[in-house]
C-alpha cells in the first residue's frame, strides 16, 4: 500500500508505464467516426494529439482523456485510450478524483471556453491553484458551437448572436490571464492550424508537474469562423503573433522590428519599435520566472477585440508543489507515523466495556 | 439494545414506557444508605438534559456523562440538540443547546420523551426547555445566571425561582458559577477563565447523583488540555467539587444507582458510537472488505462534515480524502476515482445532493459503483442545518433527469450505520451502480452502545475487475464490450484504466447496447432505459421481517430510517397496554423488499410514521395500491414515544 514516491527534480511523467514497442499515430484513432463539422479547427487539434502520443511513448491504456460538454467533448470517443465524456462544466473535478488516486495515469482534460470558463469555471481555478498533475487543453473559439451559436465567456463584447441581438454586454476573460490568476504552474497558449507550434506545446505540457493549462485558439467556421485570421492570415500574422521562447527576446514583426520592453514608469509592457538605443531594453522571457507577473503582463498585450499582438507559446513554467504528489506522501506519513490500518483497532477505540454472558 | 431487537424476548422485556406514561423517575425507593449518609434510590431509567448556552459546553458536558455511563454498563441514547450558529448571542432563546440522554438498566430504544432532570445553566436553557419537563421533576438551575439582565432578555418578568412558577417540580438552587469560581481561586485564572469550568461542576454534580465513574472524564481532560495542564487542573477540579458538592450539601438528600444493564446486552465487547462515526467505520471497513482503497470527495455540509472529520484522520488506512471546491466537484473527484477502481464516496447533506443530481444521473449512466450518503437535515433550501428530518427521502429516489433509478439504503439506529456502509457499498460494487445511504441528523449525532464486530466476521465485498475481452464478433475477433452485462446481476464489467486492450470510451450520452458507443437509435434507448431500470429492480435484498408475536394484530406500522427507536418504543407500549400491533422497518428503499406487497395485504391498516409530509407512504401507496396512512412531524426533532403511541392506538381504534 505504500505510495510510489518520485525524487525531486524528476518528472511525474515517469510514473506512468511505458509503452513495450513503437507506436504510431494509427495506434491512438478510435474506431469511432468523427462527427465534427467538416472544417472544424477540431479535426487539426485531434490529429496533432493523436501525432504527439506516439512521442510520449506511455502504454496507452495508462492515458485517459476525459471532457466536459461541448463541441470539443466529443474528443475522448476519438482516442483510442481510455476516456470519459462527462457533463458540462465538471470534466476537471473527475479529472483530479482520477488523477489523484491514480498517479500511474497519464490523465487530459478536453474542454472549450463555456465548458472551462462559463459553467466550470469554479472546478477549472480550483484544478489550477491546487496544481493537480492534469494537462489541460481549453479550446477557444469564442462561441457556443454546439448550442448553436451564442456568445461566450471569451466572445468579444457587441457580439452579435443569436442571444445578443443587440451585442453582446459581458466582458470577456482572457483565459490565460484568469489562469495565472488562478496560481497555474503552467499556463500556454497554441493555435489550432500551426500543427508544429501546437506539438511544441503539447511536448511541454506533457513534460510539466502538476496543471498544465493550454489555451489553443480554435476556429468555429461555422459559428464564428475566421475568429484567429488576423493570427493566421500570411501577411498579417507577422505582425499580429508574438512567439514567447524561453531565455528569448521578446520580438516579433518582419525582422523582429516590435519587440516588448517594460515602461520603467508603471512597470507594465509595452511594443515598440526596435532601435540601436532601446534594443537592450528588450524583455527576455522567462517562462521559469517565480513570480507570475511578467507572464500576466504578456498575457494583457493583445487587444480583446481584434487578438492584435497576441503571445502565443508558454507564458509560465515553473515546479511547485504537485497536490497528487503530496496527497500519496501524507498516506505515507500517516502510515510512517500511525502504522499501517489495523481495522479491529480502530473499531474497538480506546473506551470499551465486556458483558459476559 | 437498540440495535439488536431481533428476538421477540427483548423486544417485550423491559418494556420502555412500561411505567407511567409521564416519564417521572421511576422505581420506587429501595432505602438503601450511600456513603455520606444520604439515601440511595434504585432506578431502572433516567433521563437527563444539560442545557445552556451555546457557548456553555453542554455538548461536550453530554458526551462526558454519557462516556461514563457507556463505560459503566448501562443502555442508553441520546439527543444532541444545538443551534446552527457556533456562538448565538449570548443567553437567547436561538442561542440554548442541549444534550439529552437516557440511559437504563435495561434495553432502551430513544433518548426519551420527557427529561426526568434538566440541567439549566441559564434563564434563556429554563425557557426552552421547561415545557418538556413534567412536574415533579428535578431542575437543577444555576441561580448565578438569574439576575435582571438575563431574564429580562428571555421576557421574564419575575424570578422564576421566586415567583412559584416551578412549585411544581423539585427545584435544586445552585450557585454554579461562583462555587465553580470559588474552588478554582487558586489556580490563578481570571474569573472569566475560571467560569468556563462551570459545565465540569455540573457535570461532577450530575455524576454524584448517578453514581457515574470519574476516571475517564478526569483522564479525558487531561489529555484534551494536555499543552495547557493549569487548564486541565482546573478543570478536573472544577468537576471534583462539584462531586463534592453533592456528598456534602443538604439540598441533595438523595442519589440514585442505575444498574448495568447486564440482561440486554449479548455477551460481547462494546463501544459507544455515533451515527456519523459508525458511518465512517463502515466506509473503512467496507474498503477492507472489497480490497479496494477509500476514496472521499467531500465539500463541508452540516451535519455530515463528521465524517469528512474522521475519514481524514485515517490516511494510514490508505484512504483518501478530498475537500473540494463545491458539491459538484466532491462528488466529481468521487466519480473519477470510481472509473479508476476506488471504492468512492461522497458525503453530504440534502442540499448538496441537490447539487450533486446531475452527476448522480451520470454516475448512472456510467453504471460505476459510487456512494452518496445524504445526512439529512430539515429542508427546503438551508433549512434546520442543525435538525432532524427525513424530507430527501423523494429527492433521493427521483430527484434528477431521466429515468435515473438509484439504490437507496437506510440505517435505523446509530450503531446501524456501520452495517448500513456496508451493505451500501456490497450493493454499489455487485451492481455497479451509484447508491443512496440516506442518514439523517438524529442518528448522525446521536450515540447508543455498540457491539465491536468481530472483523472476520465482515461481509466479503470483493469485486472483480474486467482483464480481458468479453465478446467474440461474427468474424471470430475478440473484444471488449464496455456495457456487456452479467446475466445475473445486470452489472456492465469494470474496466479500469490501465488494464491494457480494455481501452474504451463511457460518457452521459446514450450508449448502444453491448458496445457502449454512441447511439441515438430510439430502440435501443428504450432498451438501456428498462435495463438499467431492470438491474437496480433486480438488486438482492433480504425479505422484511415483521414483529408480529401474537399474529393477533390487525395494523401494521412501516418505518424506514431513524424512525426506528421511536416506532419500536411506541409499539412496546402498546402491547405492554395489551394492544396488539405488527411493525416492520424498512432498510431498503429501493428496491424495496420482494415480500413487501405481501406483508402488506395481510394487514388491515398500514400507518407509517415519517419526519416528512409522507414520502415512503406515498411510495407505498404508489407502488402496492395500499391505502397506508401517514403520521408525520417536521418540527426537527425525532419522534416521542408516547406521542407516536397515542397515535398509533387512534390509528388502530378508527
Amino acid at each position: 500500500m505504500t505510495e510510489v514516491t518520485v525524487p525531486d527534480g524528476s518528472r511525474l511523467l515517469s510514473l506512468v508505464p511505458k509503452a513495450e514497442g513503437r507506436q504510431s499515430m494509427k495506434d491512438f484513432k478510435s474506431d469511432q467516426e468523427v462527427r465534427w463539422c467538416p472544417g472544424c479547427g477540431d479535426y487539426a487539434v485531434l490529429a496533432a494529439v493523436q501525432g504527439f502520443m506516439p512521442e510520449l511513448g506511455l502504454a496507452k491504456e495508462n492515458i485517459v482523456f476525459v471532457s466536459g460538454i461541448g463541441c470539443s467533448s466529443r474528443f475522448p470517443y476519438y482516442m483510442n485510450t481510455y476516456g470519459m465524456h462527462s457533463i458540462h462544466g465538471r470534466a476537471p473535478a473527475i479529472a483530479t478524483g482520477l488523477a489523484t488516486s491514480r498517479r500511474d495515469l497519464s490523465v487530459w482534460v478536453v474542454t472549450g471556453d463555456g465548458d472551462a470558463l462559463s459553467i466550470g469555471g469554479n472546478h477549472l481555478i480550483h484544478a489550477l491553484r491546487r496544481n493537480v498533475n492534469l494537462k489541460i487543453l481549453l479550446f477557444n473559439n469564442r462561441i457556443y458551437g454546439l448550442t448553436k451559436g451564442q456568445y461566450s465567456p471569451t466572445s468579444e463584447v457587441g457580439k452579435i448572436t443569436k442571444s445578443t441581438p443587440m451585442g453582446s454586454l459581458d466582458a470577456p476573460f482572457n483565459p490565460v490571464s484568469l489562469a495565472l490568476g488562478a496560481e497555474a504552474s503552467f499556463v500556454a497558449r497554441t493555435v489550432d492550424s500551426d500543427r508544429k507550434h501546437l506539438t511544441e506545446v503539447l511536448r511541454a505540457a506533457a513534460d510539466h508537474n502538476g496543471t498544465a493549462l493550454v489555451e489553443i485558439y480554435q476556429n468555429c467556421n461555422i459559428f464564428n469562423d475566421g475568429a484567429f485570421e488576423v493570427l493566421k492570415d500570411q501577411e498579417r500574422a507577422q505582425e499580429a503573433v508574438i512567439r514567447l521562447e524561453h531565455g528569448r527576446p521578446i520580438r516579433f514583426g518582419a525582422d523582429g522590428h516590435k519587440g516588448v520592453v517594460r515602461d520603467p514608469a508603471t512597470g507594465d509592457l509595452q511594443v515598440v519599435e526596435v532601435t540601436a538605443e532601446n534594443e537592450a531594453r528588450i524583455l527576455v522571457h522567462d517562462a521559469r520566472a517565480a513570480s507570475p507577473t511578467t507572464a500576466f503582463a504578456l498575457s494583457r498585450l493583445a487587444d480583446p477585440d481584434t487578438l492584435f499582438q497576441t503571445p502565443i507559446g508558454v507564458f509560465r513554467s515553473v515546479e511547485r508543489p504537485v497536490y497528487d504528489t503530496q496527497m500519496a506522501e501524507q498516506l505515507n506519513a500517516a502510515v510512517e507515523q500511525n502504522g499501517k490500518g489495523d481495522l479491529a483497532a480502530l473499531l474497538a477505540g480506546n473506551d470499551t466495556w465486556t458483558v459476559v454472558g | 439494545m437498540t440495535s439488536q431487537v431481533s428476538s421477540p424476548a427483548e423486544q417485550t422485556g423491559g418494556a420502555e414506557g412500561a411505567e407511567g406514561a409521564e416519564g417521572a423517575v421511576v422505581g420506587g425507593p429501595r432505602g438503601s444508605q450511600g456513603p455520606g449518609g444520604k439515601e440511595v434510590r434504585r432506578l431502572d431509567r433516567v433521563i437527563i438534559r444539560f442545557a445552556g448556552d451555546s457557548g456553555d459546553g453542554m455538548q461536550l458536558t453530554g458526551d462526558r456523562f454519557t462516556s461514563e455511563t457507556a463505560s459503566f454498563g448501562n443502555d442508553l441514547s441520546t439527543l444532541p440538540n444545538f443551534p446552527a450558529e457556533i456562538r448565538a448571542p449570548a443567553g437567547t432563546l436561538p442561542g440554548v443547546s442541549s444534550f439529552q440522554l437516557h440511559f437504563a438498566d435495561h434495553d432502551i430504544l430513544t433518548p426519551g420523551d420527557a427529561p426526568n432532570v434538566l440541567v439549566a445553566m441559564n434563564p434563556a436553557a429554563l425557557k426552552a426547555n421547561l415545557a418538556d419537563v413534567p412536574r415533579g421533576a428535578e431542575i437543577i438551575i444555576n441561580t448565578d445566571e438569574f439576575t435582571k439582565r438575563p431574564m429580562a432578555k428571555v421576557g421574564y418578568e419575575t424570578s422564576p425561582l421566586e415567583d412559584g412558577s416551578l412549585d411544581a417540580y423539585n427545584v435544586h438552587p445552585v450557585p454554579l458559577t461562583t462555587l465553580t469560581v470559588e474552588a478554582l481561586k487558586d489556580f490563578g485564572l481570571s474569573r472569566k477563565e475560571a467560569e468556563r469550568s462551570k459545565n465540569m461542576f455540573a457535570l461532577g454534580l450530575l455524576s454524584w447523583m448517578y453514581h457515574r465513574p470519574t476516571e475517564g472524564t478526569e483522564k479525558f481532560l487531561r489529555q484534551k488540555f494536555a499543552k495547557k495542564p493549569e487548564i486541565a487542573e482546573a478543570n478536573v477540579a472544577a468537576f471534583r467539587a462539584g462531586w463534592n458538592f453533592g456528598e456534602t450539601t443538604e439540598d441533595f438528600a438523595v442519589s440514585y444507582e442505575v444498574a448495568p444493564a447486564t440482561t440486554a446486552f449479548p455477551t460481547g465487547t462494546y463501544r459507544n458510537i455515533s451515527g456519523n462515526l459508525a458511518l465512517a467505520y463502515g466506509l473503512i471497513a467496507a474498503s477492507r472488505q472489497a480490497d479496494l482503497p477509500l476514496y472521499l470527495g467531500s465539500y463541508p455540509i452540516t451535519p455530515a462534515s463528521d465524517i469528512l472529520h474522521e475519514l481524514s484522520r485515517h490516511k494510514n488506512f490508505g484512504v483518501r480524502t478530498f475537500q473540494a471546491e463545491d458539491e459538484i466537484a466532491g462528488i466529481g473527484a468521487a466519480l473519477g476515482a470510481a472509473f479508476g477502481g476506488a471504492l468512492a464516496v461522497t458525503t453530504t447533506s440534502g442540499p448538496g445532493v441537490a447539487l450533486k443530481s446531475e452527476t448522480i444521473g451520470l454516475a448512472v449512466s456510467l453504471e460505476l459503483p459510487l456512494l452518496i450518503v445524504d445526512i439529512q437535515r430539515g429542508g427546503p433550501s438551508t433549512g434546520l442545518p442543525t435538525k432532524t428530518e427525513q424530507a430527501d427521502l423523494l429527492q433521493a429516489m427521483y430527484g434528477r433527469n431521466g429515468e435515473a433509478p438509484v439504490p437507496i439504503v437506510a440505517p435505523r439506529t446509530p450503531a446501524d450505520c456501520f452495517d448500513a456502509a456496508l451493505d451500501a457499498a456490497r450493493i454499489a460494487l455487485t451492481y455497479r451502480t451509484p447508491v443512496f445511504l440516506l442518514s439523517d441528523g438524529y442518528l448522525a449525532n446521536g450515540s447508543e452502545p455498540w457491539r465491536i464486530p468481530d472483523t472476520e466476521d465482515l461481509p466479503d465485498l470483493r469485486t472483480r475487475f474486467a482483464t480481458g475481452p468479453n465478446h467474440t464478433l461474427a468474424d471470430g475477433t475478440e473484444v471488449f464490450w464496455p456495457y456487456k452485462r452479467d446475466p445475473r446481476t445486470l452489472a456492465r464489467p469494470w474496466a479500469v484504466p490501465g488494464t491494457p486492450g480494455l481501452e474504451h470510451r463511457i460518457g452521459g450520452i446514450e450508449k448502444q447496447d453491448g458496445t457502449g458507443n454512441i447511439s441515438y437509435d430510439p430502440a435501443n434507448h428504450d432498451l438501456m432505459v428498462r435495463t438499467r431500470q431492470a438491474k437496480i429492480d433486480g438488486i438482492d435484498v433480504p425479505d422484511l421481517t415483521v414483529d408480529d408475536p401474537d399474529r393477533t394484530a390487525r395494523t401494521l406500522v412501516l418505518g424506514w430510517g431513524s424512525t426506528y427507536g421511536p416506532i419500536t418504543a411506541a409499539v412496546r407500549r402498546l402491547r405492554t397496554a395489551g394492544t396488539p400491533i405488527a411493525q416492520a422497518h424498512l432498510r431498503h428503499v429501493n428496491p424495496f423488499p420482494r415480500n413487501l406487497g405481501e406483508v402488506l395485504k395481510r394487514y388491515d391498516k398500514v400507518v407509517v410514521p415519517e419526519m416528512n409530509l409522507g414520502q415512503l407512504a406515498t411510495l407505498i401507496r404508489a407502488e402496492y395500491l395500499v391505502d397506508a396512512q401517514s403520521y408525520t412531524q417536521v418540527n426537527g426533532m425525532p419522534f416521542k414515544a408516547e406521542q407516536l403511541a397515542k397515535a398509533l392506538e387512534e390509528a388502530i381504534n378508527d
